[in-house]
C-alpha cells in the first residue's frame, strides 16, 4: 500500500494523541487570532502596514497553500482557531471530556450540554460551502486591504462557529459552512497525509464504535465521520479525536504518496466537482484582478457597494459559476460524444473532478508565489509594530518593502504551474482510460485543463 | 483517570483565559501608549477627513509631541508661517515631531503633499496658551491702500511686445524716485505705472513699448533676486499644480477630474492665466498679495494667509511678474 504509519514513532505518537500538544498549538492560534482581531481592529488602516492583513491574507494563506494544503492536507484544521469557543462552549469544556459531559451509561458524548441538532441532510455537502466561498470571494478586494473588514470577518466567523456550534452538533460549522475548509478539503485530496483505519473488519466488529460516539479518552468524531468510511480526506479535519477514542489502537495516521485520494474510482459527488470548478475560475479571476494590468478592474472589485464593483461581482459569478463549469461541460460533452462512451453525462462530468484537483492546487500555489514574494517584506515592519503606534518590538519597524526572489518567481509558477498540467493531464488520461473513452474522450478534458494554465501563466509570468 | 482529567480541566481552562488575555494585554498597552505624552495625529485626503483631531492645545514653552501617520497617500506636515521644514508622512509609518512654541496664539498646521484633489483643505490648528504677546499680525496692504481685491482690474493699455527689465535698464532714462520706491508702487499696476512713466517729460521721446520696458524695469528695481528665486520656489510647490509652471493656469489639479465634479471640489472658478496680460497688467503688487492671503471666496483659490509669512507672500508676488515680464528672474 506505500502507506507509513507515524503512529509507529513514539515522538509523533507522544504528539498526537495526548490533548496538551494540540491544545498548546490551539490555544497560541487563538492568541494569534485575538491578536489579529484586536490589530485589525485599532492598528493602522493601511493594509500593507496591518498585522492583520499581512499575516492572513499574505503569510497565512501563502502557508496554507504552498505547504500546509499541499503536504499536510486539513492539518490546518486541527489547530484552527476558529470553531475552538464554539467547540468548547458546545463540549461544556476545553480539554476533553468530563463526568458532566459523559451519558447515564458513562459514556462521553459529544455534546453534552447544547442542543445538538443534526445538520439538514440536504446540506450536507459542499453547495454551502461553495456558496459561503463566493460570498467572500466577491467582496475579497476589500477584505484584502482594509484592516477592519478583515477583523470584522474574522469576528463574524467565530461568531457563527458559535451560533452552529451551540444549536448543531460537532463541528458542523467546519464541515459544511467553513468557506475556507471546502478548499482544504478538496485540496487535501493531493496530500502525502491521511488518517485512516488499520483494519476495517475490526471497525465492523467493534460495537461501540467508540470512534463516533466518544469515551472518556475523547469526543466522537467532531467532523461527523465514522473513521471506518473514510476514503478520502474530503471530510477528515485531522483532529485525532478517533485516534483517542479508538480502543484496540486500530487509526493509524499514514504518509502516502502524494494524491492517493485521487486515484479512487467511482464519480465523485457534483457539488465537489462544482467546487473544484468554482476555485479554478476564482484563482483565474483574482490573478486578472490583482495582479493583471486593469486598473479599473481592480479599482472596481475593491469599491464594494458601487455600480463598478456590481458588474465586477456579476462577472465574478459568470466567470466561477458558468463559464468554468459551463467550458468544462462542454469539454466532457464533446469527449463522451467523440468517445461514446457508456456512462451518463453527469457520471462524465463527475468522473474527471479527481483532475481538477491537481490543477487547482497548483493553480493556487503559483498564484500565492506571486503575492508571497513580492508582498513578504511587509511582515516584519508590521510584527515589530503590529498597532502601529511607533514599537519596535523586533528592531524591524523601519524595514521598507522590498520583494524577494523576484528573478526566481516567473520561473518558479511556470514549474508548479506545469507539474499541475501534468498530473491532472494523466489523471485525466487515466480516468478517460477507466471509463472507456480513451484518448477520445481525453482530449477535450485536456484542452480544458490547458485554459487555466495557459491564462495564469499569462497572467502570471507574461 | 476521570478525576486526574477533571483536575487537568481548570488548568486548561486557564490556559484558555492567558491566550485570550495575551491580545487584550497587548491592547492595553497600546491603550496606555495612547494616553501617554504623544498625541497621535492621524492624515487622510480631505475628502476622507483630512488630519484627525484637525483641532489640537499647546502651551507655550511646553513641547508637543505629535506622532504623525498617514492612513492613506503620502502627506507632508508643515506649520504655517514658521521656518520648520516639511516632514513627510508615508503611509502607515509612525514619525515622530516635538513642537514647542514660544509665542500663544492660533497656529495652522496643513499638508505639504498633493494628496488629492481637496489637498488644500487638508489644514488642522493649534491652539497655543500661556504667557506672552500674541503677534498681531500687519494690516493687509490692499487693506491699507482700500483696493477692493474682488473689483475687476482689467488692463486699460496692454504693450504690443513683451515688456524687458533689461531693455528698459538701457534706455537710459532717469525714472523719478518716487516710481521706484517699492512702498509707492505697492498700489500701482503696471498699467498705471506705465501710465505714470508715459506722463514724464523725459519719456516724451520714447515709444509705448519702450515705456513699458521702463515700467518692467521700474519695477524689477523695487524687488531682489533672492525675493524672485524664493518666490520661483513657493511657486513651484505651491502653486504650479493648478496655475501650472507655465503660470498659463491649466495644470492637471485644475482638470475637471470625476471627484472634481462635487460640491466639495476646489475650482469653481479656472485658475486666473498669469501669462495674460489683460488679466496682470492691471492688477498691483498689493492686490496680488490680498489674494494670496485672503484666497479666492468661492474659487478654488486656498486661503494662504495662515500657511506664508509676509516675507513669502511678497516673495510670490514678485516671482508672478515672470510670467508678463522678459528676463524677470
Amino acid at each position: 500500500m506505500n502507506r507509513v504509519n507515524l503512529l509507529q514513532n513514539r515522538a509523533l505518537r507522544a504528539l498526537l494523541i495526548p490533548r496538551w500538544p494540540q491544545l498548546g498549538v490551539q490555544l497560541a492560534a487563538l492568541a494569534g487570532l485575538g491578536i489579529l482581531i484586536a490589530v485589525g481592529l485599532v492598528g493602522s488602516p493601511v493594509g500593507n502596514r496591518n498585522l492583520a492583513i499581512v499575516v492572513v491574507w499574505i503569510a497565512w494563506w501563502a502557508l496554507l497553500m504552498l505547504m500546509l494544503v499541499p503536504f499536510f492536507g486539513r492539518l490546518w484544521c486541527s489547530v484552527c482557531p476558529i470553531p475552538l469557543p464554539g467547540e468548547w462552549l458546545q463540549r461544556g469544556a476545553v480539554l476533553g471530556p468530563t463526568a458532566s459531559s459523559r451519558g447515564s451509561s458513562g459514556e462521553a458524548r459529544a455534546q453534552p450540554r447544547r442542543r445538538g441538532l443534526r445538520w439538514p441532510s440536504r446540506l450536507r455537502n459542499l453547495w454551502l460551502q461553495n456558496a459561503t466561498f463566493v460570498g467572500l470571494a466577491l467582496t475579497s478586494l476589500a477584505i484584502l486591504t482594509q484592516p477592519r473588514t478583515t477583523a470584522w470577518v474574522l469576528i463574524v466567523l467565530v461568531g457563527s462557529a458559535i451560533v452552529v456550534s451551540l444549536v448543531f452538533e460537532r463541528r458542523s460549522f467546519c464541515r459544511f459552512l467553513c468557506p475556507v475548509g471546502g478548499v482544504i478539503g478538496l485540496y487535501s485530496q493531493g496530500a502525502p497525509l491521511e488518517v485512516r483505519v488499520v483494519d476495517r473488519d475490526l471497525c465492523t466488529r467493534h460495537i461501540e464504535k467508540t470512534c463516533y460516539t466518544g469515551s472518556d479518552q475523547g469526543y466522537g468524531c467532531p467532523w461527523q465521520v465514522f473513521p471506518a468510511t473514510l476514503r478520502t480526506n474530503v471530510s477528515c479535519g485531522t483532529c485525532f479525536e478517533c485516534l483517542r477514542t479508538c480502543p484496540y489502537d486500530n487509526v493509524a495516521v499514514n504518509l502516502r504518496p502524494f494524491g492517493e485520494d485521487l486515484f479512487l474510482p467511482g464519480p465523485r459527488r457534483l457539488d465537489e466537482t462544482f467546487k473544484a470548478l468554482v476555485l479554478l475560475g476564482s484563482v483565474v479571476t483574482y490573478a486578472a484582478v490583482m495582479l493583471g494590468p486593469w486598473g479599473e478592474l481592480k479599482a472596481a472589485a475593491a469599491a464594494v457597494g458601487t455600480t463598478a464593483w456590481l458588474v465586477y461581482a456579476g462577472t465574478f459569478l459568470v466567470v466561477t459559476l458558468a463559464i468554468a463549469p459551463g467550458l468544462y461541460w462542454i469539454a466532457t460533452s464533446v469527449g463522451r460524444a467523440f468517445s461514446r462512451v457508456r456512462a451518463t453525462s453527469a457520471q462524465v462530468l463527475r468522473a474527471f473532478t479527481p483532475a481538477l484537483v491537481p490543477l487547482g492546487i497548483t493553480a493556487w500555489g503559483a498564484f500565492s508565489v506571486s503575492f508571497l514574494l513580492a508582498n513578504l517584506s511587509y511582515l516584519w515592519p508590521a510584527l515589530s509594530d503590529p498597532f502601529a503606534s511607533g514599537w519596535n518590538l523586533l528592531g524591524a519597524a523601519g524595514v521598507g518593502w522590498s520583494p524577494y526572489a523576484s528573478g526566481v518567481a516567473p520561473a518558479l509558477q511556470l514549474a508548479i504551474l506545469l507539474v499541475g498540467l501534468t498530473w491532472a493531464g494523466a489523471h485525466v488520461r487515466r480516468i478517460a482510460d477507466e471509463l472507456g473513452g480513451g484518448l477520445r474522450l481525453a482530449l477535450p478534458v485536456l484542452a480544458f485543463t490547458l485554459v487555466p494554465t495557459l491564462g495564469l501563466m499569462w497572467l502570471l509570468v507574461g | 483517570m476521570a478525576p486526574r482529567r477533571l483536575s487537568r480541566e481548570p488548568l486548561a481552562r486557564a490556559a484558555v483565559g492567558l491566550a485570550l488575555g495575551l491580545p487584550l494585554g497587548l491592547f492595553l498597552i497600546w491603550g496606555a501608549g495612547q494616553l501617554g505624552g504623544a498625541q497621535l495625529l492621524r492624515a487622510r485626503t480631505a475628502e476622507a477627513g483630512g488630519w484627525s483631531p484637525d483641532a489640537l492645545t499647546a502651551r507655550v514653552g511646553e513641547t508637543l509631541h505629535l506622532r504623525l501617520t498617514s492612513e492613506d497617500v503620502l502627506h507632508g506636515f508643515a506649520i504655517g508661517q514658521s521656518d520648520q521644514p516639511a516632514i513627510e508622512v508615508p503611509p502607515g509609518e509612525i514619525v515622530d515631531v516635538e513642537l514647542t512654541f514660544n509665542r500663544p496664539g492660533r497656529y495652522v498646521f496643513y499638508c505639504t503633499r498633493w494628496c488629492g484633489p481637496n489637498h488644500w483643505r487638508m489644514r488642522g490648528t493649534i491652539e497655543v496658551e500661556g504667557e506672552g504677546a500674541t503677534e498681531t499680525p500687519p494690516l493687509p496692504a490692499y487693506v491699507a491702500l482700500g483696493i477692493d481685491i474682488d473689483a475687476p482690474h482689467p488692463a486699460a493699455v496692454a504693450p504690443s511686445r513683451r515688456p524687458s527689465a533689461e531693455r528698459g535698464a538701457a534706455v537710459g532714462v532717469e525714472i523719478p524716485a518716487r516710481l521706484l520706491s517699492r512702498e509707492s508702487n505697492l498700489g500701482l499696476s503696471p498699467v498705471e505705472l506705465w501710465q505714470a512713466l508715459r506722463a514724464e517729460p523725459g519719456t516724451r521721446d520714447l515709444a509705448d513699448s519702450q515705456v513699458w520696458d521702463l515700467a518692467a524695469w521700474a519695477m524689477r528695481a523695487t524687488v531682489t533676486d533672492e525675493m524672485v528665486a524664493e518666490g520661483q520656489t513657493l511657486f513651484a510647490e505651491n502653486c504650479a499644480a493648478c496655475h501650472g509652471r507655465d503660470g498659463a493656469g491649466e495644470a492637471a489639479a485644475a482638470r475637471p477630474t470625476p471627484p472634481a465634479t462635487t460640491a466639495s471640489h476646489a475650482h469653481s472658478k479656472e485658475p486666473v492665466d498669469f501669462t495674460d496680460p489683460q488679466a496682470m497688467l492691471g492688477a498691483s503688487p498689493a492686490l496680488l498679495q490680498g489674494k494670496i492671503l485672503r484666497g479666492g471666496m468661492g474659487t478654488g483659490m486656498p486661503y494662504w494667509g495662515p500657511i506664508f509669512t509676509e516675507d513669502q507672500m511678497w516673495a510670490l508676488v514678485s516671482y508672478l511678474w515672470n510670467f508678463q515680464f522678459e528676463g524677470w528672474l
